[in-house]
């Protein structure tokens, strides 16, 4: 079997637009997904995330480049021929039929016999904790019960791979928590790859195995959470991944890997980097507002006075918007450890903001 | 007890909604006692009766006009009827289904553009469309003309269709006259199904072939059983068609029935006759509806 479930190579779509124009709705996207990963593709609205997903199962044909599913170039092969399933975002069940003969469809069409074809049914609804509910019809079922039958109705049929498309979109937020953990769990159980779309950061921070940032129509970065999360390597991953702070700021001098830059205030400020960068270069330093604390602690590489303009109390923690000598603003955050929650500075005082060397990440793009 | 019930009842009617209601259906409601259930029943009435010389109406309680209609004659008018309409049925779905597929799955901004072009012959009076059907099927018609040309063309010898008056003129006239009545229903089924469902198909592993016969066409189905009831119980009545493209060789029980009420001068015969189609169509229908349903509960869905 070949190394990947799924490869995109240099894949670009382009639709005419309403007035004519053309719209790049993915352009020259390079995607490796290993076999039994959970893939995600994050990215705000309009990103190309569905499209991607779409030229995978055949539902639209790339403009330019190719699809490989386990090594085979898709080529023109009809989504019907295709060793993938679907599970749509408004979940798509023939209202017409049963949930049974939903979930056992592909089965049919595969030309499994009926007495097998109705053991499996029940299994894979055993599976999506939906025993029994073979005769019921999709209408007489709540969202997230019909979300599972869409998720049982494809992998019945065993695919190489499952492609997701916001499946949990339309559930309310406990709802969509719980089954977060129940398709990470069939996930691991079924041990197939799935490509999961999703706007949701938290979501996809949560299942996946990998994940790739889109913007544009573009992958920025591909990686584990952790590295998308501490290591973004660019000012949208950055910002659209968690929250940063941004700040402008000039190379003095690079160290290995340690980056000294001056602020556009004239702070010094000490930063972790792993580009090559020239003396004088124009960057951007990005700081997470949880790395940066308002409490003294040995060995922070970077301190600076400022006064606190705003806070804002969130529950478990409070946002300070402190705004630094050198005139530039850093939010903070800080964990109400407090027994009362007492805010370590109110709007109007002076304080420092401490941070660590690793905790700044320069960024060019 | 019944002090609850018309409690109950006069709460009902103490709502402003029930009130505003009743007013709403008033005019409707006096129109359909006016021109609907006083004439049935007048129909009814006369049915039981007979005529005298002049062609008056001699009230009075006799079954004989509804006896009279068990003569093989008026049974063969009657089963015609009936034939002719499942005809009609069938063959108007036939039509009507890829027109309105086509329509349904053009682009949006040119389906309604199409589906004015279906109605805009519904401009043009009923009978005089039906009349043109003769232009175009008599011995010296358009089809022929057509056809005796395009035979000349390849040099094959050519004699004329006797295509009018037949049953099958009634046959195209009635298909002609109905078509819109199949097709906006069915249109109206086939565009409410999500694009996603034929993805979803697709993607479980059905051809094109294959999600027509499992989705599609299923999903049409209430379309195609609103439009059986739009298309076979006027035609059970129709006369005019018949009249016009069957000559004297077609006669329905519409036929019947007018000639009863204008030519024999027996309107008791004809309400006879009337209550008979009546009760027909009604029999039809509600087995057709026990069967499919009114075609709603797939489309609540
Ligand atoms: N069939 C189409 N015709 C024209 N433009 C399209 C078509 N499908 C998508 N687009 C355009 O391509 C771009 C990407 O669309 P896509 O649906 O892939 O975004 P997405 O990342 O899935 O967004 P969302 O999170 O809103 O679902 C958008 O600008 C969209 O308007
Ligand atoms: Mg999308």
């Amino acid at each position: 079997m070949a190394e990947f479930a799924v490869e995109l190579r240099d894949v670009s779509k382009r639709f005419p637009g309403p007035s004519g124009e053309i719209v790049n709705a993915v352009r020259e996207v390079t995607l490796q997904i290993k076999d039994g990963e959970f893939f995600s593709m994050l990215g705000p609205s309009g990103c190309g995330k569905t499209t991607s997903l779409r030229m995978i199962a055949g539902f639209e044909l790339p403009t330019s480049g190719e699809v490989y599913i386990h090594g085979k170039p898709m080529g023109q092969t009809p989504p019907y021929q295709r060793p993938v399933n679907t599970v749509f975002q408004n979940y798509a069940l023939f209202p017409h039929m049963t949930i049974g003969e939903n979930v056992g469809f592909g089965l049919e069409m595969k030309g499994v016999p009926k007495a097998q074809r109705t053991a499996r049914v029940q299994q894979a609804l055993a599976m999506v904790r939906l025993p029994g509910y073979e005769a019921r019809r999709s209408r007489q079922m709540s969202g997230g019960q019909q979300q599972r039958v869409a998720l049982a109705r494809a992998l019945v049929n065993h695919p190489e791979v499952l492609l997701l498309d916001e499946p949990l979109g339309a559930l309310d937020f406990k709802l969509r928590k719980e089954m977060q953990l129940e398709l990470k769990r069939l996930q691991r159980e079924v041990g197939i790859t799935f490509v999961y779309v999703t706007h949701d950061q938290e979501e996809a921070l949560t299942m996946s195995d990998r994940i790739a940032v889109m913007s544009g129509g573009r992958v920025l970065q591909v990686g584990p959470a952790f590295e998308i999360y501490e290591r973004p390597n660019c000012r949208f991953v950055a910002d659209f991944i968690g929250e940063s702070n941004f700040l402008d700021a000039t190379v003095q001098d690079v160290q290995g890997p340690t980056a000294t830059v001056t602020l556009t205030g004239g702070l010094t400020v000490y930063a972790n980097t792993d580009l090559s960068l020239t003396r004088g270069q124009a960057v951007t330093v990005a700081v997470r507002p949880e790395k940066v604390g308002l409490r003294p602690y040995e060995g922070a590489q970077n301190a600076f006075p400022g006064r606190v303009e705003e806070i804002v109390y969130i529950g478990t923690d409070t946002h300070y918007s402190v705004m630094l000598n050198g005139d530039q603003r850093l939010r903070v955050r800080e964990q109400n450890e407090d027994p009362y929650s007492r805010p370590l500075a109110n709007p109007g005082d002076a304080v420092t903001v401490y941070f660590d060397q690793a905790a700044a990440r320069v960024l060019t793009e | 007890m019944k002090t609850d019930a018309l409690r109950r009842w006069l709460r009902i009617w103490g709502t402003r909604e029930a009130y505003q209601g009743l007013l709403l259906v008033a005019p409707t409601l006096l129109w359909m006692t006016a021109l609907l259930i006083i004439p049935l029943l007048l129909t009814v009435v006369i049915s039981f009766g007979g005529r005298d010389a002049n062609g008056d109406v001699v009230y009075g309680f006799s079954l004989a006009n509804y006896l009279r209609l068990l003569d093989p004659l008026y049974v063969g008018i009657l089963w015609r009827s009936v034939v002719l309409a499942f005809q009609t049925t069938v063959l108007v779905i036939l039509v009507a289904f890829p027109i309105a597929y086509f329509v349904a799955r053009a682009p949006a901004g040119r389906r309604n553009a199409y589906l004015f072009l279906i109605l805009v012959p519904l401009w043009t009076n009923f009978v005089i469309r039906i009349y043109a059907w003769i232009m175009i099927l008599r011995t010296q018609g358009v089809l022929n003309g057509v056809l005796g040309w395009a035979a000349g063309l390849i040099g094959l010898p050519f004699q004329p269709l006797d295509l009018y008056p037949s049953p099958g003129a009634v046959l195209v006239g009635m298909l002609y006259e109905f078509l819109p009545f199949m097709i906006l229903p069915i249109f109206t089924s086939l565009e409410k199904i999500d694009e996603s469902l034929f993805e979803a198909a697709a993607d479980l592993g059905a051809n094109a072939v294959r999600t027509f016969l499992r989705v599609t066409l299923p999903l049409a189905l209430p379309g195609m059983v609103a439009g059986t009831i739009l298309v076979f119980v006027p035609v059970m009545g129709s006369f005019i068609v018949s009249d016009i493209l069957g000559g004297r060789n077609v006669v329905l029980v519409g036929n019947l029935i007018q000639r009863q009420f204008l030519d024999a001068r027996d309107p008791a015969f004809g309400s006879a006759a009337s209550i008979i189609l009546m009760a027909m169509t009604l029999v039809v229908t509600i087995i057709y509806t026990r069967r499919f349903g009114f075609g709603e509960e797939i489309v609540r869905a």
